[in-house]
This record gives C-alpha cells, sequence and structure tokens, in this order.
C-alpha cells in the first residue's frame, strides 16, 4: 500500500462564527496530479493558505500529515524546505527583485534559464527584468510557475495557474503542470477551467469546506456541473452541513 | 594618513572606485571641511571653487553644445569625528550641454559633524544633468546633513537626481529641494535612505511643472527600523497645459520606527494632471508569504524585499 504523501483528516478552520473549512478529508499521493474544483467561496484558496500556514490560517481542528510529519506544526519556511510550496493566484509584485534572482531563491548556484525557457519565456529577454508591476499579468502567471518549477517541490499547490493565461498558452501550463509530475512531484490543482482540471490523475469537488466528492477528472467535472449546492447557486447540493 | 588618503579609502562605500582620482580624463574636486584637497577638469568644463574660512564656494559650469563624457566627481566630506562643512555651488549646464555629476558625501569618523550644501543648479534649454549623490555618513549616527537646492530646468531640458544613503546611520538628515520646470522639460527625483536606531530624516521635494507639457516625478524609498524617524514631503503643482506630474512614495517601519508621508498635489490648469501614491507600513505580508513559500526565513525574506525596494 502507498502512503498518501498528504493526507488531511478533519480538518476545519473557521472565520468567526463560520466555518470556511468543514471537517475536510483528503489525500494526495506521490506524483499525483489533483484537481480540486469547487465554486467560489468553496473553500479552495483558504484550504491552500491553510496548507502552505500563510498568516491567519490556523486550523481550528483536524490533522494533516505530509510525507509522515505534522504540518500544521511547522512554519511556512520549514513546509517549503519539506518540499511543499504555494503559486498564488494573484502572484506578488516585488520592486527591485530581478527575474533571476526571484528563480533562484536560496540557490544562488542554480541556473535560472532552463525553467524559463520552460514556461515559454526567452531567457535573454526575462532574466535581468523585474518582477514588478511592468510584468503584464500573463508573464508574472509564468514567472510564478518557473519558480516553482525551479523550487523542484515534492507537492506543488498550484491556485488557478492558467488564471490569465491566453487560449494560446494553455497548452503551455497543461506542460508545465505535467513537468511538475514528471519531476517526482505532486500537484493540487486548484481551477475553474475543466480543460486544465481533466489533465488530471484524481478530483474531488469541494462545497462548503467539505469534500463532497472524488474521483476521476472527468467525473468530478461532471459532478460539479449537474450538481448544485447553497453555496453555488442558491439550490441544494447532496452535502447537508450536520 | 593624509585627509585626501582618508577619503578615497572611503570612496567604496557610495560604488566609487578610489582610481577615479587619478584618472586625467574625469574631472573631479575633493574638499575636505573647508579645504580643496584635488581638482581637475576637462574640455568644455569650468570648475571655479573657493575657500574661505567659513564655505566652500564655487561654481561648476558644463558650456553650451558640451557633452561631458566621464562623470564628474564631487567628493565632499571630513574625515575626522568633528568638524562643519559648508558648500555653496553653483551648477550650470549651459544651451544644449550634457552632463552627468557624481556626488560623494564621505563622512566615515563622524561623531558630531555638520554638512550643509546650498546649491543653485540651472540646466539651460536642451540641456541635460543626471545628478546622483551617494553619502555616507560611518556608523555613529553623528551626522547632521542639510543640503539645500534650489533647480531651474529650461526648455526642453531634463534633469535626474537619485539620492541615496544605504549603509552607516544616517544621523539627522534634512534635505529640501525645489524645482522649477520649464516647456516640456522634465525632472525626475529619487531618493533611497535606510535608516537606523535614532536617525532622523526630514525630506521635502517640490516640482513646480510651469511650463507646458513639463514633466515631473518624485520616487521616495525609505526604510526605518529601530526608533527612527521619517517625515517625507512630496510636492508637485502643474500650471501649465499638459503638465504631467506623479508622487511616489514608500516607506517600510520596522522595529519601533515612525514615518510619516504628505504628498501635496496641486493642479492650476483644467488640462494639466498630477497623480500620487503612498504606502507606509511594514513588509508587504503577500511579497513575504511568497518568498518563505519558498524556502527563505522571515529574516531573509525581509532583507531581501527591502533590498529590492532601495535598490
Amino acid at each position: 500500500m502507498i502512503l498518501p504523501l498528504l493526507d488531511i483528516r478533519d480538518l476545519t478552520f473557521a472565520a468567526g462564527n463560520q466555518k470556511i473549512l468543514d471537517r475536510l478529508d483528503l489525500t494526495i499521493h506521490p506524483r499525483e496530479i489533483h484537481a480540486l474544483l469547487g465554486a467560489n467561496g468553496s473553500g479552495k484558496t483558504t484550504l491552500a493558505y491553510l496548507l502552505m500556514g500563510c498568516e491567519g490560517y490556523a486550523s481550528t481542528s483536524g490533522t494533516v500529515l505530509f510525507k509522515g510529519a505534522d504540518l500544521l506544526s511547522l512554519k511556512m519556511h520549514e513546509r517549503a524546505k519539506l518540499g511543499l510550496t504555494l503559486a498564488w493566484q494573484e502572484p506578488a509584485r516585488f520592486e527591485g527583485i530581478t527575474v533571476r534572482e526571484y528563480l533562484t531563491l536560496g540557490r544562488s548556484e542554480s541556473d535560472p534559464k532552463p525553467v524559463l525557457v520552460q514556461v515559454g519565456l526567452d531567457p535573454d529577454r526575462y532574466l535581468n527584468r523585474r518582477v514588478d508591476k511592468a510584468l503584464s499579468g500573463g508573464e508574472r502567471h509564468r514567472i510564478e510557475l518557473a519558480s516553482v518549477l525551479s523550487m523542484k517541490p515534492t507537492l506543488a499547490i498550484l491556485d488557478e495557474p492558467a488564471a490569465g493565461i491566453d487560449m494560446l498558452s494553455m497548452n503551455h501550463i497543461i506542460d508545465i503542470i505535467r513537468a511538475l509530475k514528471a519531476a517526482g512531484g505532486s500537484v493540487l490543482l486548484i481551477t475553474h477551467q475543466e480543460e486544465v482540471a481533466l489533465i488530471a490523475d484524481r478530483a474531488s469537488q469541494l462545497c462548503a469546506g467539505h469534500i463532497i466528492f472524488s474521483g476521476s477528472p472527468r467525473e468530478a467535472v461532471a459532478h460539479f456541473r449537474g450538481r448544485t449546492c447553497v453555496r453555488c447557486d442558491g439550490e441544494v447540493c447532496n452535502y447537508v452541513r450536520p | 594618513m593624509s585627509d585626501l588618503d582618508d577619503l578615497r579609502r572611503t570612496l567604496p562605500m557610495v560604488g566609487a572606485e578610489p582610481s577615479i582620482l587619478d584618472d586625467t580624463s574625469i574631472a573631479h574636486v575633493v574638499a575636505h571641511g573647508h579645504h580643496i584637497l584635488s581638482r581637475r577638469t576637462v574640455p568644455g568644463l569650468r570648475v571655479e571653487m573657493e575657500e574661505t574660512p567659513d564655505a566652500i564656494v564655487g561654481k561648476l559650469i558644463v558650456e553650451a553644445g558640451v557633452q561631458i563624457a566621464q562623470p564628474i566627481h564631487m567628493c565632499f566630506g571630513l574625515a575626522h569625528p568633528t568638524g562643519v562643512q559648508q558648500i555653496t555651488i553653483d551648477v550650470q549646464i549651459c544651451e544644449g550641454a550634457q552632463a552627468r555629476v557624481l556626488s560623494h558625501c564621505l563622512f566615515p569618523l563622524a561623531q558630531a559633524a555638520e554638512h550643509r550644501m546650498q546649491a543653485v543648479m540651472e540646466i539651460g534649454p536642451g540641456a541635460s544633468l543626471i545628478y546622483t549623490e551617494g553619502h555616507y555618513h560611518g556608523p555613529h549616527g553623528g551626522m547632521q546633513v542639510l543640503p539645500h537646492a534650489t533647480i531651474k530646468i529650461g526648455k526642453g531640458a531634463r534633469y535626474f537626481s537619485d539620492f541615496s544613503l544605504l549603509s552607516g546611520s544616517v544621523g539627522n538628515l534634512d534635505i529640501d529641494y525645489l524645482v522649477e520646470v520649464e516647456e516640456e522639460g522634465i525632472a525626475e527625483l529619487s531618493a533611497k535612505i535606510f535608516a537606523h536606531k535614532t536617525d532622523h530624516i526630514t525630506l521635502k521635494e517640490a516640482v513646480m511643472l510651469r511650463g507646458e507639457r513639463s514633466r515631473g516625478l518624485i520616487k521616495t524609498r525609505v526604510v526605518l527600523d529601530g526608533e527612527a524617524r521619517a517625515e517625507i514631503t512630496g510636492i508637485t503643482e502643474a500650471h501649465a497645459k499638459g503638465a504631467r506630474g506623479h508622487v511616489d512614495c514608500m516607506e517600510i517601519v520596522q522595529g519601533q520606527a515612525q514615518a510619516s508621508a504628505i504628498p501635496i498635489v496641486r493642479v492650476f490648469h483644467p488640462e494639466a494632471k498630477v497623480t500620487h501614491e503612498a504606502a507606509i507600513g511594514s513588509v508587504d505580508k503577500k511579497e513575504l508569504e511568497t518568498l518563505m513559500a519558498r524556502g527563505l526565513t522571515p529574516e531573509q525574506a525581509v532583507e531581501m524585499i527591502v533590498s529590492g525596494i532601495l535598490r
């Protein structure tokens, strides 16, 4: 039996009186691309922030094991050192920091060119540019993915990696996600785009902070399309909050 | 060791090579207190400097149409813990001329020292001046620095200034610059300062866009830690058709430091526009967490963000 890479049990996170994640269970296996579907407000990004250890996202209860370690007891940079990373939906902009520096954080000996090529950006044009407001949304997204690639993570959480990417570049993004797996890593892929979700090995649907379906990506997409819920658009889904 | 040698040795603290003072193709002035220790000029450049008991008084003139190929180095300072230096200087970049001035203000041992500069700069029509001013005040925090300048930018002229004080202590810094910009002139003022302990910064920069289609930018980046204080005022007034200005101030506050930013924008013509942005606070949380999600410790992440802002 293969032990899961990430094993989330009974995870709850509340903001005030409102439960954002509600007794959530989810496992991700080694070398697995796992898509996470769900309507706006269903808790996808909250789960990503909580797993990464962002400030203000401490669980109320539950356990998370990552490579067998108690993830929730670790600080953010310790989680990263263990092989976990997150690509934000709206990546940060940095005044003065070059693409070269950003892609070699803490690893000055590494060569940033191959990962730039992998995300479809010309190193000669981009290495000395700054990761600031002058980059377009699409360029910034690609550099974020290059940064994740350069880390060679065990588990990359990608929050809407194709947001703001033009249709012609979509295949590029899909290739990058597959490259993360080919390099031996796993991906928790948060997405609204069917085309992206369908490349996953498995997929889960999140609703009202709870996983209400797990299965093949095609099944999960069909489930997501067919089922609506209180959170989605005012109808009733099959998850009833106890 | 002579005062000249002491100042030479400190030049790398502001990013300059001591060997520039030996290069016969590079103009320079070196002044210690109220004594001129070394000077050299090049064709098209007139440097008229005079020692007085209370000040160094002089003119730096780039003749019309002349392009000075190499930067002109002005090295002012004190190699002793105490003393006073007053510089009164007129800088004239005549019509169509181009020059770059690197001003190095070096006070490596300052414990109770004062540096005052009173400058008037005139950038003639179509002329260009890039003025870079780097300061090093040593580790003790005993420096009072008061650079005050009035800068007049003629029709179609360009003026770019870059003030930096990034290593060592600041002491007490009081900058007051007034810039007047004529038709189609451009003024860009940048200041980058890293203050510590009980350093105190008062920075006031005013750009008056008098001429049509004139342009102005004031960009300030200040990082404060310890108990440092800063009051930053960026003023831009647009008085003519097509004038455009922007004030951009960012202050990062750490520890017990305190900062204020006052952007003042005034527009006196319906076809002029001035914008401003000011941000004061700790290091941006998202930037910090992004770097930590790549494995940097909180301390490494803050250091990287701060060094980027001050670049």
